[in-house]
């Protein structure tokens, strides 16, 4: 089969930036990675990338194909091209990290996000003789986020990174979750108050894209919403973020529909005034757009507000569905 | 051009290197820790099934279980007096690690959940899914991340060693480059403890990642440590179909079995009684044999896990399940996997006393890039990850201690002289047509058809002659990158030389041991023979170039040798 | 072949975007696509609920679905966000029945149950796979020619794909091009089409959400876009109704309209803009309008 790749380079020592083309002959199952490392070896020996184990567990070759950050050694030629020949793999290092040289990326700011989540368990009282007493349960739900290998490819996409540096990214929140969710570990309450901080956990946009590109399964953003239901669990209900869920929870409990207009105030806090008034010259546009629904003026919860039909048999529904949540396993004795 | 100066300097930052990183730390000592790539890259991420816990309640079992199984496993050539420490700190470094963070599997009543490992009589392997190896080096590398340790703790990440330093007859550290500059540093240290990991990448396939290149073994056999146990290359029974990737025994702990085309479990005829879960060498020549009279369908067997249902393997073997669906499109919870033997591990390295100490003072090594001896002649399945963990430890626990007793004088910069002409020698070689990775691949392709699982003296001495041929090239060919940064096509080359020392060191320990023992498998001498060769072979690198063989008894405490059954 | 839905409208085009609402009714009216309006359903959630409370939005969703196929119709949805967690929902209580079976206890009150297998589908996805884009073509009046489009998907009908239907239909990543492409118009192929317009983040971190909006919208008008299009509501909001906003953060010149994908096809098949409310944006799609081949009249 032929390969035709298109290599985004860097030269490391002047960061000049250009493209090289190759094309090679390899066999039909080719992964990314063996394609490179044969234009590597037998091709262009200029050219540099991280690499070593091959089968996706040590991280190193998390390059962007086509847009996307993907695991070099697990990305198939042919699924990528459906088999074209002619179809040509855009290759170019991460995204939100400096880059080296061509596909080497400098990751410091991804392990210095992961040393500010206190990324090592904080057990509290005497160690057991043996081990730590805990559930399977628990520990199979923490093995799926110690799957991550940190290749970097979720921080990499991160829609947020791209606007606020400072946003610790899917990686070492994912981490912060293994921390927060041992039962080993006795600074839940801490380490979720430090992560309800700003650039913490309510600053993911919930855009799905680490689910998307994480090679290991372990979906980023999903134990991100994790760390949120177990904030709020815990009262640490102070910031904009569980306001938000707060008040939305209770619109559709209350309307069975969201009230849009009452978003914004229930989650900057009703008396945030000069936040408000930022909005005010944005709301009077909507309201002049006919975009401010009238139905919605009275806030939820508050006699006279929107309701849709039929919100007693909704009710019923909310109201059961508490019965539905998980029972905890107990370690048996 | 900066002296960095430690007072521990470990190479290496996979599991042994880690562990005693932290204990040198804890210790308080000046520690830093040089790797080639950043630690939790490094290869102990690829052990899958598990860890021994000897001594770890009624499931670890008693700690002289553990060391007869391992002896015995070992043919018989591990030290007895190694394996006895082994297995009695095992449990120790396996409930460490759980207290650092490790997520064993666990049993209903909460206590840490075994399986069964190839070569042991029982289970008593722990084990977190098939992540084991992973989920410790991640654990361990949470331990550097915590501040004090961070503040304190010296991390050389993406330096490469080109030389150890040996003043005075002592080891005292290394010339390192800078990966991301290019620049050769000499970083001193008063003890160094060498834990670069194994070599697999010598032969072609192998398991091991791209970055096992014997570095660690090679720099410390140019500079004058003994290197022992080189013939004992283990063949793992089960790597995948044309990809080398390595198929845990972990499957088989868990009861997966090993068919041939003719869907028969053909370890009834090898080993009736522990079957699949014999030891690595049994399986992997009972493999073999399969295939040479015609049993298997393309140069493969087959490993079977249908029967262990979905929901078992998603729990415990997603690893597998994961690897065959993305590499070979094959779903094993509904059909067979092809699998292969495949060169896995050395058991041989630089030889070390049970404190992880070399005959050069100041050089220490653990883990596979040592020989302690505990795994002889061949390798119990999770006893790796042990070895690391446990004499990665010890290494540093003597060493700290042992620079106290000793003076040092000052290092001098131009340490670093003769690295640097090696290396401006390579850059303004020309392109001869030749390359580093035909010449790689030619070594790795003839090691394994010569010096693999069955060996002749004709294929043997027919390698020695082809590692001649190779190392010629090796001294023409130079590197088409000139540049200084991230320059990895001059690091290949620079490995490619690791590779031939190491490789000839194999070639010429396996002509020598004229025997039969566990990996080590000779057509003319099918038999093992205590009374010749109860011993392990050591080379050394004399101060004059030359190379000298001897010998060292096998240390036995306890299990006076036996025939192997299984 | 009729085509016929039960037709989730969601929150914002009974809210905060009623045009989406009108220009739904009324070009589905016009392509012979019957809606029977699911009046009893409400909120997915929207991912928001499920931060707090999962279950409560796993069974909310549930009897969604129950309704549906109470009426015995395929789902139809007009928003992104809408798409993924129905489909989200749709995954989880397929891969477990004992807890559907516990949520279906508590549908059982008011008549209702859900078995799997339930079709739910984004009107964009009915478009390209049920209605057809060759037969679109052929009731195309007034193609869009001469304008430049950037299609803007919103991350839930895209991501997760596997839950989105990757496997059997692989190319729904390029749908909107293929729409914009089949009514006449140039597709502008920019980076931000498949990312995030940053809604979710509006009340919690507005000057993120403004910068992810400003940032695409800016993107796409450099390479000479005449309008976004959208089938996601929610990123209208960002995109429209907060684009004054996003100019005052990012400092970027931002002027684009940004149009439902129901009034793009509404206008390709001449439908007039005013009876898709298309005068009710934030930002004025009057040059836009001007464009067309076949000019309309705001």
């Amino acid at each position: 089969m032929k390969v035709k790749l298109k290599v985004k380079r860097t030269d490391g020592e002047t960061g000049a930036t250009s493209y090289s083309k190759y094309e090679i002959e390899a066999a039909d199952n080719v992964t990314l990675l063996d394609a490179l490392i044969q234009v590597r070896e037998y091709e262009d020996g200029t050219l540099s990338l991280r690499c070593s184990c091959r089968s996706a567990i040590c991280g190193s070759c998390s390059m962007r194909v086509n847009g996307r950050a993907r695991l070099a050694c697990r990305a198939k030629v042919i699924a990528i091209t459906r088999g074209d020949e002619n179809v040509e793999l855009v290759v170019e290092p991460m995204g939100n990290m400096p880059v080296i040289k061509d596909l080497v990326n400098d990751m410091e700011s991804f392990w210095s996000k992961m040393r500010q989540v206190d990324p090592y368990l904080q057990p509290v009282g005497p160690v057991p003789e043996r081990e730590y007493r805990v559930t399977n349960e628990a520990m199979i739900d923490l093995t799926h986020t110690m799957n991550c290998i940190m290749c970097g490819a979720c921080v990499s996409d991160c829609t947020v990174l791209e606007v606020d540096k400072n946003f610790i990214a899917p990686a070492a929140l994912a981490k912060a979750y293994r921390f927060a969710a041992d039962p080993r570990d006795g600074q839940e309450h801490d380490r979720l108050e430090k992560l309800s901080e700003y650039s913490g956990i309510w600053d993911c946009t919930r855009c799905n894209m680490c689910v998307e590109v994480c090679p290991k399964g372990v979906a980023p953003m999903n134990r991100i919403l994790q760390l949120r239901e177990m904030a709020i669990e815990a009262g640490i209900k102070n910031n904009a973020g569980s306001r938000h869920t707060n008040i939305f929870t209770k619109s559709i409990e209350d309307g069975g529909r969201l009230n849009e207009v009452w978003m914004l105030p229930g989650s900057v806090g009703m008396f945030n005034v000069p936040r408000l008034m930022k909005e005010m010259p944005g709301a009077l546009k909507m309201l002049r757009a006919g975009k401010l629904p009238v139905a919605q003026m009275v806030p939820p919860g508050v006699p006279g507000s929107h309701k849709m039909k039929g919100m007693d048999r909704v009710r019923n529904v909310i109201r059961k569905s508490a019965s539905l949540k998980p029972k905890i396993a107990k370690v048996e004795d | 051009m900066a002296v960095y100066e430690h007072d521990i300097l470990v190479i290496g930052g996979g599991l042994a290197g880690m562990r005693a990183a932290i204990s040198a730390q804890q210790q308080g000592a000046d520690v830093a820790m040089i790797s080639k790539v950043h630690p939790v890259r490094s290869h102990s991420n690829a052990a899958q099934g598990g860890i021994n816990g000897p001594g770890v309640g009624e499931d670890g079992g008693p700690w002289e279980e553990h060391a007869y199984e391992t002896t015995k496993a070992s043919d018989y050539l591990g030290d007895q007096d190694a394996i006895t420490v082994l297995a009695q700190e095992g449990g120790r470094e396996v409930l460490q690690a759980e207290h650092w963070g490790v997520v064993f599997s666990r049993k209903p009543d909460g206590h840490m959940a075994v399986r069964r490992f190839g070569g042991m009589g029982k289970a008593r392997t722990f084990f977190v899914g098939a992540i084991t190896g992973q989920a410790i080096l991640h654990v361990l590398y949470e331990q550097l991340m915590k501040p004090a340790v961070y503040q304190a703790l010296r991390n050389y990440e993406e330096w490469f060693v080109t030389s150890l330093i040996v003043d005075e007859g002592q080891c005292r550290g290394a010339v390192a480059m800078n990966i991301r500059t290019g620049e050769l540093h000499a970083i001193t240290a008063k003890a160094t403890i060498v834990c670069t990991g194994g070599l697999g990448r010598v032969y072609e396939p192998s398991t091991n990642a791209l970055i096992c290149t014997g570095d660690g073994i090679a720099q410390s056999y140019r500079a004058g440590a003994p290197i022992m146990d080189m013939e004992m290359v283990q063949i793992h029974p089960t790597t995948l179909k044309g990809t080398g990737v390595l198929i845990t025994e972990g499957a088989r702990g868990e009861g997966a079995y090993l068919l041939n085309k003719d869907g028969d479990r053909f370890m009834t005829k090898y080993a009736p009684s522990m079957m699949e879960l014999a030891s690595r060498d049994v399986v992997s020549r009972a493999e073999q044999m399969e295939l040479d009279e015609g049993r298997g369908v393309d140069g493969c067997v087959f490993l079977d896990m249908r029967h262990l249902g979905e929901a078992l393997i998603k729990e415990r073997l997603e690893e597998i399940y994961e690897i065959a669906r993305d590499l070979v499109n094959i779903d094993i919870t509904k059909e067979l996997l092809p699998i292969l033997p495949g060169v896995h591990y050395i058991m041989g390295g630089v030889k070390t006393d049970v404190d992880g100490a070399t005959p050069l003072p100041g050089l220490y090594s653990a883990g596979e890039a040592a020989c302690v001896s505990v795994h002889g002649a061949n390798r119990v399945g999770a006893n790796s990850l042990l070895d690391t963990l446990v004499f990665g430890r010890r290494a540093a626990e003597h060493a700290v201690p042992w620079i106290k007793s000793q003076t040092f004088r000052p290092i001098h910069e131009s340490v670093v002289n003769n690295d640097r002409a090696m290396l401006q020698g390579v850059l303004d070689r020309p392109m001869n047509g030749d390359r580093v990775a035909r010449i790689r691949k030619d070594m790795g392709v003839s090691m394994s058809e010569n010096v693999g699982l069955f060996r002749s003296p004709e294929k043997m001495e027919k390698q020695l002659g082809i590692l001649k041929e190779i190392r010629a090239r090796y001294e023409k060919v130079g590197v088409e990158d000139k540049g200084k940064v991230f320059n990895t096509d001059l690091l290949f080359h620079i490995e490619l030389g690791y590779m031939i020392d190491c490789a000839e060191m194999i070639v010429k320990s396996a002509i020598e041991r004229k025997e039969s023992r566990g990996a080590h498998t000779r057509l003319d001498f099918p038999n093992r023979d205590d009374e010749n060769w109860l011993k392990h072979i050591v080379l050394t690198k004399q101060t004059d170039g030359s190379e000298k063989m001897s010998y060292i008894p096998v240390t036995i405490t306890e299990w006076q040798p036996q025939e192997r059954k299984y | 072949m009729a085509l016929k839905y039960a037709f989730w409208p969601g929150c914002v085009s009974k809210g905060a975007a009623p045009e989406l609402y009108l220009a739904t009714n009324r070009v589905a009216k016009e392509l012979g696509i019957e809606l029977v309006e699911l009046d009893q359903a409400t909120c997915t959630g929207a991912g928001v609920i499920q931060e707090q409370n999962p279950e409560m939005a796993d069974a909310l969703n549930a009897r969604t679905f129950a309704l549906a196929q109470q009426l015995g119709l395929p789902l139809m949805n007009i928003c992104s966000t809408c798409q993924g967690i129905e489909s989200m929902v749709q995954d989880k209580l397929t891969k477990n029945p004992e807890y559907l079976a516990k949520i279906n206890a508590i549908l059982s009150d008011e008549g209702l149950h859900y078995t799997p297998g339930l079709e739910i589908k984004n009107f964009l996805w009915i478009l390209v796979e049920d209605f057809g884009l060759d037969r679109l073509k052929k009731m195309v009046t007034r193609p869009l020619s001469g304008l430049r489009i950037g299609p803007f998907y919103g991350c839930y009908i895209l991501r997760p794909s596997e839950i989105l239907g990757k496997s059997e239909h692989p190319d729904r990543d390029k749908y909107l091009e293929m729409v914009i492409e089949a009514v006449g118009g140039t597709v502008v192929d920019y980076e931000g089409s498949k990312k995030c317009c940053g809604f979710p983040l509006l009340t919690i971190n507005r000057e993120n959400s403004l910068k992810q909006a400003g940032n695409h919208i800016h993107e796409a008008q450099d390479l000479g876009a005449d309008a976004l299009v959208s089938p996601c509501p929610l990123c209208h909001l960002n995109l429209d109704a907060q684009q004054p906003a996003a100019k005052q953060v990012t400092q970027f010149d931002l002027d684009l309209p940004i149009i439902h994908l129901p009034q793009m096809i509404g206008l390709a098949i001449g439908v007039p803009p005013k009876e898709m409310r298309m005068d009710h944006h934030v930002v004025s799609t009057k040059k836009l309008l001007a464009k067309l081949s076949e000019p309309a009249a705001v």
